[in-house]
């Protein structure tokens, strides 16, 4: 048995698999505090199918919490970013291209100073630790501790990232840092953005995950937890306190794995319709179509291979404004129970639209109905197109696909949208992304350059697909179900030997069940 | 053509730009920031028209020289350029009179407004290449025999800067400047090939900023109408699309500096088409089930299927569903001359160049089902 947990900005939903089968589901409030919502989800599964916690081999969760976050501007903490590699890059500071109001939040703390490698490993000029000294006695006196450092090429060489990281600790010594090299890959600006979003996430991180082991402890569950990457495979919960920017996108991964599971179709536009945000994305033979281009978060641009998802700020708990009419980004979340009109509250939100329209009945209808019926119908409508166009714009051609309509605010979508020929909304629909992280696989990765002076292509090919299936072997994957999923090339330019960086990855079932 | 570009012109023009680089060139992501800032603070860019220069003006051409890896990683300082400018001026003792582009293919298609703003003189709208080429001596301004590369000046991002009073030919031009620029970190601005405003007129290939920012429009245009972005892009550019399907196979190695490889797409359908392409920093040559169907100069572009993004050499990637596009050259890189150093055989292929008809729209205004609707 297994179960999978998906923890979102307004639900907590939980599911108990046995194999294929699904066992039993529960959808509760995620709570301020996330522990209760995840003790009262496991709470809801465990009585509901009299499980006995025992006979639990696993526990996945998935949480947007992180990427919700950063797409509302919530919750982060003040952030200073030190880029290493004076007199280079002054053009293009930290933060240059990220939305205002979101580099507002996090204060504009950012600094340039000398340090940073050339692409051949020279200095591009001295580290100066008394540069870096100053700096970090300004960050202390503005009261920060989140702190991101880059230097360029520190995916090649990351010696002054750390240098630069025990000057700062020195200085302050409950600084909480991130640096760039232990993220990303080659490009500063991405790398760095990445950096940045981790350090500004980390104390909602670690809250997060000591939350999520109270609650498994409260429940007397000692089966080992897990929380989904954003390539859909399963990390264990120590790291994902230290980087939480590797959860982001996890939600619609787990979502459109859990759409093409339960809806059986393996190719499908799948629009998952969370409390906060609408993700849309595609499936191609059962997973999630990759971004070939960079991708934002938040009006952030990273370098994370992600799913091609396109996010829109929409969802059950969307706060919606009459006059003109607009609907979210801004949503209740969590407090949808307390805040939404249909369950006594004052702020008029999607759902209540959802319920006076007719599309939905959750809450007390009566609190309802004297919205205007113009005013419904023109919401709707609204809803309804902002859903249409995001399902245009990820479709690969003019020709009819199907979608799949999942999440727990799948409520608002009405049963037609342009340019599908069905709408599917499966069996368990609005606890996909639980599905989707209960099934989720275990990989194994191998990142590093090989010679082709020394092997041929095909040799180096085969020693790195072979390290990769070991390695997600011991990660605790079934080895007859092991699949390579990704294979990349990189030459390197300007090395002797034709050296090449070759990025393998496999993916498997997690052992024992 | 355009008057000026500001800052509203920017999208497009890293668009149209993006396209134009046939793989090559770098993405203009970083430089198109910069230009944006630089915008904001100088206000709009002026182009002049290459067909109206005066013959007695004087300008250089400029753009960064180095390889893209090294430059999404050490970004500029952001003055390389106008200060490579500053000291090919001291060197000849003489003012320009505006800034030329050497490329409008990719990153390079922004720098030097970005340098002109900054230096207080205009940027012709026309360029050396009408795309995306990896060395200097691959430019229309060197065909003709009356031209030069050096003296050139190069310039890093810290103090160190360099004049090259004089070489042999163009190719010792782009040795010692390549051996240069990876001395300097591998990214690196440069002004050199000093021209007349008569040779700008004669040789350049003509009104390309303003096809970039055309085209870059277009491609806005035809995806918030939800049209069929690649078929826009080949139409607008006299070209046609000439397979859409899935990337199945990519294979780099870099000799020499610069990237080389091959990659091979399976058409979408029954008959599984397979197209194989050879590049080299830039796609070069496209075969189509063993025949080939573009050569260099024409140019070969890579798009996303879904919203007609170019795909650049580096960002290749298994499974990636594109359009591959060939669209005709500019006319100026297909005379004997010239296609002894833009033809396929310069790049070490034995393929002859086997042309598409007609030439990139030389009046800076897209073609066809291109025009705007």
């Amino acid at each position: 048995m297994r179960i999978g947990i998906d923890v979102g900005g307004t639900n907590t939903d939980a599911v108990v698999m046995d194999g294929v089968n699904v066992v039993t589901t529960t959808k509760t409030p995620t709570t301020e505090n996330v522990t209760d919502g995840i003790v009262s989800a496991l709470r809801g599964v465990v009585e509901n199918s009299n499980l006995d916690v025992g006979s639990i081999d696993g526990v996945m969760i998935g949480t947007t919490h992180f990427t919700n976050a950063m797409v509302e501007r919530r919750r982060l903490e003040p952030t200073a970013c030190i880029r290493l590699g004076l007199p280079a890059t002054v053009c293009l500071p930290p933060l240059v291209d990220w939305p205002d109001d979101l580099a507002a939040v996090l204060g504009n703390h950012t600094y340039l100073a000398h340090g940073g490698h050339e692409f051949d490993g020279r200095e591009i000029s001295a580290f100066d630790s008394d540069e870096v000294r100053n700096i970090a006695k300004d960050i202390k006196s503005k009261g920060i501790n989140a702190i991101a450092i880059s230097s360029v090429f520190s995916p090649v060489n990351s010696e002054f990232e750390t240098k630069a990281a025990e000057v700062v600790q020195d200085v302050i010594p409950d600084a909480n840092i991130t640096l760039s090299s232990t993220i990303g890959r080659i490009g500063l600006l991405e790398r760095e953005n990445a950096a940045v979003m981790n350090a500004c996430l980390r104390n909602l991180a670690v809250a997060t995950v000591s939350g999520f082991k109270e609650a498994l402890s409260a429940m007397n569950i000692s089966a080992p937890f897990f929380i989904s990457q954003n390539d859909g495979t399963l990390m264990n919960a120590d790291f994902a306190a230290d980087y939480p920017v590797l959860t982001f996108a996890s939600g619609p991964t787990n979502s459109m794995r859990g759409a093409a599971f339960l809806s059986d179709l393996k190719d499908a536009i799948v629009v998952d319709v969370g409390g906060t945000t609408t993700d849309v994305g595609v499936l191609q033979q059962g997973f999630p179509r990759v971004a070939a281009t960079a991708v934002s978060i938040g009006g952030v641009r990273t370098n994370f291979r992600m799913p091609d998802t396109l996010s829109i700020g929409l969802g059950g708990g969307s706060i919606i404004q009459e006059n003109p009419i607009k609907v979210g980004p801004q949503s209740v979340g969590f407090e949808l129970t307390q805040k939404a009109q249909v369950f006594g509250g004052s702020v008029l939100t999607a759902t209540d639209i959802a319920v006076a329209g007719g599309l939905a009945s959750v809450g007390d209808q009566d609190h309802v109905s004297k919205i205007d019926s113009t005013l419904i119908k023109n919401i709707i409508g609204q809803i309804q197109e902002m859903v249409s166009v995001a399902v245009d714009r990820m479709k690969t051609s003019a020709s009819l696909v199907p979608a799949v309509i999942v999440g727990g605010g799948s409520i608002l979508i009405q049963d037609q949208i342009e340019g599908t020929s069905e709408i599917v909304k499966p069996n368990h629909y609005s606890v996909a992304n639980a599905i989707g992280a209960a099934i989720a696989q275990v990989g194994g990765e191998t990142d590093r350059v090989f010679s082709l002076a020394e092997m041929s292509r095909d040799e180096a090919l085969a020693e790195a697909k072979t390290e990769a299936t070991d390695r997600a072997v011991s990660a605790g994957a079934q080895a007859d179900t092991i699949e390579i999923v990704d294979v990349e090339e990189v030459p390197l330019a300007y090395l002797p030997g034709n050296a090449t960086r070759i990025m393998v990855k496999a993916v498997g079932d997690l052992a024992g069940n | 053509m355009k008057t000026q570009i500001t800052v509203d012109d920017v999208e497009a023009v890293a668009i149209g730009a993006g396209i134009l680089g046939t793989g090559g060139g770098g993405d203009p992501y970083l430089e198109s920031i910069q230009l944006r800032r630089e915008l904001k603070k100088y206000g709009a860019q002026q182009l002049i028209d290459p067909k109206m220069v005066e013959e007695d003006a004087l300008m250089a051409v400029v753009g960064m020289i180095g390889a893209p890896t090294a430059g999404i990683e050490k970004l500029q300082e952001g003055t390389e350029l106008v200060r490579a400018v500053r000291l090919l001026e001291e060197h000849l003792d003489q003012k320009f009179d505006a800034i030329v582009i050497a490329e409008i293919g990719g990153a390079n298609s922004m720098g030097p407004l970005i340098a002109g703003l900054q230096a207080g003189i205009p940027t012709v709208d026309g360029d050396g290449m009408g795309r995306a080429f990896p060395e200097l001596q691959m430019s229309t301004f060197l065909f003709h025999g009356d031209v030069e590369v050096a003296p050139l000046a190069m310039v890093e991002a810290g103090k160190a800067s360099v004049v090259i009073p004089t070489t042999i030919d163009a190719l010792w031009s782009e040795r010692l400047a390549r051996n240069l620029a990876t001395s300097m970190g591998a990214t690196a601005g440069l002004a050199g090939v000093v021209l007349t405003g008569k040779q700008v007129r004669d040789y350049c290939v003509p009104y390309t900023m303003s096809l970039a920012c055309n085209l870059g429009e277009r491609v806005l245009q035809a995806r918030a109408h939800g049209e069929d972005v690649s078929e826009v892009i080949a139409s607008s550019l006299g070209g046609k699309v000439q397979l859409r399907g899935k990337i199945i196979d990519v294979f780099r190695r870099t000799t020499r500096g610069f990237a080389r490889g091959n990659l091979t797409i399976e058409g979408f359908g029954d008959t599984a088409s397979l197209l194989e392409i050879d590049f080299q920093n830039e796609f070069l040559i496209a075969k189509q089930d063993g025949e080939v169907v573009a050569t260099v100069p024409d140019m070969i572009c890579i798009v996303t299927e879904e919203t007609g993004e170019p795909i650049s050499t580096e960002r290749l990637h298994y499974g990636t569903r594109v359009s591959v596009l060939v669209v005709p050259g500019a006319a100026g890189l297909k005379t004997p001359e010239a296609l002894c150093v833009v033809g396929p055989q310069a790049f070490g292929y034995e393929t002859e160049f086997k042309p598409l008809p007609g030439n990139l729209p030389d009046n800076g205004e897209v073609l066809g089902k291109g025009q705007p609707l």
